[in-house]
């Protein structure tokens, strides 16, 4: 009999610590006592990171294939309210989030070098460049809302003559009805364009939420940066947010197109 | 054959409905032999090798690949069976006959409206000919329904802004069940109606005549036009309070209304909340959504009130003669009707 | 006694205060905690505080079986409500409307709040870390956090329930959702809180699985309970994301009326019904796939015997849960999605069938030869074989589409599902509960009483259940305030069993509460088990769990080696020995020394000695 369960004590560094919460053993600070290693620390983090990331992917999935859904359904609709967003913004915002994406990536890059510095100043230049996003799309939003473009049965900026023969929307129109429509501003005649600005509302709103958990994660670090709580030895939050960001990043680059470019 | 279920199923009174109980009965009786045989394998090692003292030890079993492989095979191909069984059935099932008889239903909170291609409505009765397809095209107005004959094994959702059809045959003449199965609300067990199947002669005459009740006296065509119409759905004839308010004891008496208004409850009024619901509501009843009902007769209209009459006791004898004798009593009592509910004429 | 092999080279005497074997054990139930000199509310309060803050799974898996205890409680108090007013029909002692909102407070409450989390988050967060051979989950804080999340969402839906209530049924099917005007909002929300718990959990346990498993440990050792664990994981990540976005469509559908799942606006509700089930089928397996694993501890357990076919079973669990994802459909057969789409979800279900009859087949041929102990927890299972394979096979007949046409949204499917839910995830996790209670408290529960609330379960359930499969054949539709009078006598039939079903239920929750007070104190491996929580730990554990990290030389089922003299101390020591006896441990909460059991294959202690 050769085998038998046992246990072995030479590879855990808490041992001469047990039943006390002082672990005072040789081992690094970030290191927490259930761990045995900081390699074990680092992967377990970072795994546990991809596997919300994947759960992002799901939770913006469902709206893909909502969108998917409305867009087979009623093409025409999509390309005509498609004319609303408007392009120069949203290209705009696209190459401010690739942008982002570039310095956080590099922050990273600062972390493993032990570059403070460089570190702290990279994320404070992706939190002003989200900024920036959040600022074009706060004048996005606000220009469709002094329109009338509303989410759902709230939507009113129809052309004169609309055809209606839905029930909710006829009645939401004549509630709205009557407003001066400014120069240069195309109203819409098909009755279900409050569809498509609910599944534009949910999603870039949805998206905006990530951006703004993003920034406050995102500052979060940067005052810890400042406080030089990274190096090369320890920086796995910096890592696991950075990847957010990107998840965040990859997302709107779907958006952009399948929102403002459809033609 | 025979009008009578089985322990497990009801009676099998549509064309189709055999197909469908020979899989179940295929299904059943292999589960039975599938349970009898896991059980009995159960409860046998469970006896035998039953642990007889803590020092007891097991035989080492070699895991035998050929039995785990038979119990991966044996069942596979059993469920394939059962699926092509399924599917062909329901591909049968499915598939109405081109001469089906196309009946139109809507379905809304909580009653079942019958429309046939002559124009002809009925609410709750579906008159259908014996030994004929019939195909029922189905929409709803509000929310989800779902058409279910136990005795026909039919049934499909009902969906707004969709038609959803289903067809069947009856065998014999008969009252048949139908039930909503897709919940609805409130009244959602009670959204009851009738497949009423008759001979092709009588059901000519019932389309012709447009929905019956011709001869009745008037209180009595109240009362047919009470379950008839579903609005046993809603309304009690006893005094208890269901979605609306009862039918007993407010006769003659002033309503009070949910925007303050109020009125006395005569036939004006009955038949105002027959043909525009929504007009007045009574007061602790704002959330009861009452459908209109336009299609109604002046004289099925006058059968109501009348049959509410009799309810409160102010119908007698003379009334039912002087409604026998003339005939414009009821208009009279409906002249009042607004215009937009103008009743269309029986024809 | 055959010999007893000093583990080699490794076990190289480290420097300590106390000899192996002879390290105090601080009962986690009790430390961290006030010192014994803290008296009063203040020591009430010290406890509370290290309970709340806790970040111990064992505490978490703890105060996790409390509160969905407590969900079942009230959830099988409203079934029970909902059978009496079915005694006959009309109104009972209910209104239609109060009916409806009854039955979908047991629906929600049932699954969002007791069975999605039953299993993992209370037996699961207690025992994978230890089974593992882990002194924690790779995110104890996350742990807690999801436990807070949970509360709050159920807090949530308590909320929506005293505010009126809903009155949707649970699956909140639109449009009459939208137009209800019940408490739908908070509902929603409280669905989309919990579900954020549900993920935590799920990532929790997949980085443990992966990242800290003890050494020696191999995917091929671990025990099947944290494979079925596993692939719950699995389920409740790529899952659940999809039910919170549904329900934030749905509150917003009902806060600002966005109109996607409204037809007035051109939504499409049926949408709805593909969100729903994509979520809530797979969920069915986040149900069903824990007690597979729990089955199969019990079944390796109480047979002595290694479990049939066991790479068979684990790679079955996350077969399972990988086609639970393209099956949804089955729900919708006469929703009015295509016949062809149906046609496909009908022949997907039915090869997800395969893997869940072989493993029944495993389990059975898991006793053969065995040494077979009817222990309660063996009884539970048992009845779980027998219940869930009823569920299985009359999930052939509504899988099939042509009768499930005839027996959809009838009490077939009620009582189909009650099957699987009820007799199979709750019979598992009754029998799993008699099986860890020691383990988790240190104290064995009656087993007099045990197996006699086995029995009257089983009856109790079969009689309430089994009969509602005939009224679901005969026609009788689900969700029915009233009922046409043919369909009464199986009603009464139904509803009496029901009352045994739950004096069953009383019986285990009074053996428990008498186990906590009066029970006999529970050695560290009363059932003779051979996975790391009975060789490795003390009853109740130590608060790191172990001294020090195991050592897994062999797989979870292999009792020979217990029975070779070694590892079965469950004396925190791993069978080290001292002079050749196993050394006997102190253990301070149950007073004095705790005796060690004498070794196994003497056959004078296992395993009744911890019950008589």
């Amino acid at each position: 009999m050769a085998v038998h369960p046992t246990t072995i004590a030479v590879d855990d560094p808490h041992a001469g610590a047990h039943g006390s919460h002082d672990h005072g053993g040789d081992h690094p600070p970030h290191l927490k006592h259930y761990f045995i290693s900081s390699e074990q620390q680092f992967d377990a983090a970072k795994l546990g990171m991809w596997l919300f990331l994947v759960t992002e992917i799901l939770l913006f999935g469902g709206m893909f294939v909502a969108y998917g859904i409305y867009r087979s359904m009623y093409p025409e609709l999509f390309v005509e309210a498609s004319t609303q967003l408007n392009t120069v913004m949203g290209g705009i915002n696209t190459l401010v989030l690739l942008a982002s994406s570039l310095t956080v990536a590099w922050a990273i890059r600062c972390a493993q070098t032990d570059n403070q510095r460089g570190l702290f100043w990279n994320l404070v230049a992706t939190v002003c460049l989200a900024g920036v996003f959040m600022v074009i799309k706060y004048f996005e939003y606000t220009h469709k809302f002094h329109l009338g473009i509303f989410p759902g049965s709230h939507y009113t900026f129809f052309a004169e003559g609309t055809p209606f023969t839905l029930p909710g929307v006829e009645a939401a129109a004549e509630h709205g009805g009557g407003h001066h429509i400014p120069e240069g501003e195309l109203p819409l005649t098909n009755q279900r364009a409050g569809l498509f600005f609910s599944i534009y509302y949910v999603m870039t709103g949805i998206h905006g939420i990530h951006v703004l958990i993003g920034m406050i994660a995102i500052s979060t670090l940067a005052v810890k940066a400042w406080k030089g709580k990274y190096s090369s030895a320890w920086y796995t939050p910096v890592e696991n947010v950075g990847l957010y960001w990107h998840v965040v990043d990859i997302i709107w680059i779907f958006l952009f197109p399948l929102m403002y470019l459809i033609s | 054959m025979e009008q009578k279920g089985s322990f497990w199923l009801p009676p099998q009174s549509s064309t189709t409905a055999h197909e469908i109980d020979a899989l179940f009965y295929f299904i059943l009786w292999a589960s039975v032999v599938v349970m009898v045989g896991v059980t009995f394998f159960m409860v046998y090692y469970a006896w035998k090798y039953r642990r007889r003292s803590h020092a007891d030890r097991p035989v080492e079993v070699h895991p035998s690949k050929a039995l785990e492989l038979s119990w991966v095979v044996v069942p596979s191909l059993l469920v394939l069976v059962v699926f092509f069984w399924g599917f062909k059935t329901f591909v049968s099932a499915g598939i109405p006959p081109d001469n089906a008889y196309e009946i139109r239903v809507v379905a809304k909170q909580w009653l079942w409206e019958f429309e046939y291609p002559n124009g002809t409505h009925s609410v709750g009765d579906l008159y259908v000919p014996v030994g004929e397809p019939v195909e029922l095209v189905m929409t709803s107005t509000d929310v989800l329904h779902s058409f279910f004959v136990p005795d026909f094994r039919v049934k499909h959702d009902v969906v707004p802004n969709r038609y959803s059809t289903v067809w069947f045959e009856v065998k014999e003449a008969g009252e048949y069940q139908v039930f909503c199965t897709e919940y609805c609300g409130t009244s959602h067990s009670e959204m009851y109606a009738k497949v009423i199947a008759v001979d092709r002669g009588t059901f000519n005459q019932w389309l012709q005549s447009g929905g019956g009740g011709e001869d009745l006296p008037l209180p009595r065509l109240g009362e047919q036009l009470y379950t008839q119409q579903a609005c046993v759905t809603c309304h009690s004839i006893d005094g208890s309070v269901k979605v609306g308010p009862s039918w007993l004891g407010h006769w003659g008496q002033t309503r009070p209304f949910a925007d303050g208004g109020s009125a006395v409850m005569d036939a004006n009024y009955v038949a105002e909340s027959i043909t525009m619901p929504q007009a007045h509501i009574v007061e602790g009843f704002a959330n009861a959504a009452m459908p209109a009902y336009p299609n109604l007769t002046e004289r099925q209209l006058a059968g109501i009130v009348a049959y509410i009459r009799e309810l409160n006791g102010d119908w007698s004898a003379a009334d039912s003669v002087a409604a026998a004798s003339d005939s414009t009593a009821a208009p009279a009592d409906s002249a009042a009707v607004p215009a937009a509910a103008e009743p269309v004429p029986a024809e | 006694m055959s010999t007893v092999a000093t583990a080699p080279a490794r076990t190289e005497p480290v420097q300590r205060a106390y000899p192996p074997g002879h390290e105090p054990v601080h009962n986690y139930l009790h430390e961290p905690g006030p010192g014994p000199d803290v008296h009063g509310f203040q020591r009430f309060w010290e406890i509370f505080k290290s309970w709340a803050t806790t970040v111990d799974h064992k505490r978490i898996g703890v105060m996790y079986l409390f509160t969905i205890s407590i969900f079942f409680a009230v959830a099988g108090i409203a079934a029970l409500g909902v059978r009496a007013e079915l005694l006959a029909p009309g109104s009972q002692f209910l209104t239609a409307d109060q009916y409806n909102k009854l039955f979908t407070f047991h629906g929600v409450v049932m699954v969002f709040l007791f069975i999605i989390p039953s299993i993992p988050a209370s037996l699961g967060n207690f025992i994978l870390p230890i089974q593992l051979g882990a002194k924690d989950v790779a995110f104890p804080k996350l742990n807690l956090m999801s436990y807070y999340l949970f509360l709050t969402g159920a807090s949530i839906a308590l909320y929506a329930i005293f505010s009126g209530g809903i009155d949707t049924g649970w699956t909140f099917y639109t449009p009459y959702s939208d137009t209800t005007n019940t408490a739908v909002l908070p509902m929603t929300m409280a669905v989309f809180v919990a579900g954020f718990a549900t993920i935590l959990t799920g990532i929790n346990f997949i980085v443990t699985i992966h990242k800290m498993r003890a050494p020696g440990l191999t995917w091929n050792r671990l025990p099947l309970f944290i494979w079925a664990l596993y692939a719950v994981s699995i389920v409740q990540i790529l899952a659940t994301p999809v039910i919170g976005i549904t329900m934030v469509l749905l509150a917003l559908e009902r806060f600002i009326g966005i109109g996607i799942f409204d037809p007035a606006l051109g939504g499409d509700p049926v949408l709805f019904q593909h969100f729903f089930w994509f979520y809530s089928h797979p969920a069915v397996y986040i149900m069903i796939l824990p007690a597979f694993g729990v089955i199969s501890e019990l079944m390796g357990t109480f047979s002595r015997q290694k479990v049939f076919g066991y790479r068979a079973i684990a790679l079955s669990s996350v077969a399972i849960a990988m086609l639970g994802f393209m099956v949804w459909g089955h729900h919708m057969f006469v929703s009015g999605q295509s016949p062809l789409s149906s046609i496909v979800f009908s022949v997907i279900t039915f090869l997800i069938g395969v893997p869940s009859g072989i493993k029944i087949l495993n389990w059975v041929a898991t006793m053969y030869k065995g040494s077979v102990w009817l222990a309660t927890p063996m009884l539970f299972a048992l009845a779980f074989l027998f219940l869930f394979t009823i569920g299985g096979l009359t999930g052939i007949m509504v899988g099939a589409i042509g009768v499930d046409i005839h027996l959809h949204d009838t009490y077939f499917v009620v009582a189909h599902f009650h099957y699987v839910m009820m007799g199979g995830t709750v019979f598992a996790m009754v029998g799993a509960l008699f099986y860890w209670w020691p383990k988790m408290f240190g104290r064995m529960m009656s087993e007099t009483w045990g197996r006699i609330s086995a029995v009257v379960m089983f009856f109790g359930f079969n009689m309430t259940f089994f009969t509602q499969f005939i009224l679901g054949s005969q026609g009788m539709p689900r969700r029915y305030f009233t009922y046409l009078p043919q369909y009464q006598d199986l009603h009464v039939v139904s509803t009496i069993g029901s009352w045994f079903l739950a004096l069953g239920l009383l019986m285990v929750l009074g053996n428990m509460i008498w186990s906590l007070f009066r029970g006999k104190p529970a050695p560290g491996n009363p059932w003779g088990a051979a996975t790391l929580e009975w060789t490795h730990t003390t009853s109740p554990p130590d608060h790191h769990n172990f001294h020090r990290t195991p050592l897994v030389t062999h797989g979870p089922y292999d009792y020979d080696v217990l029975f070779s003299g070694d590892g079965a101390g469950g004396d925190g020591a791993g069978g080290v020995r001292i002079a050749g006896q196993p050394a006997p441990i102190p253990d301070p909460e149950v007073g004095g020394p705790q005796e060690m059991e004498k070794s196994v294959d003497q056959g004078t202690s296992q395993p009744d000695s911890a019950l008589d």
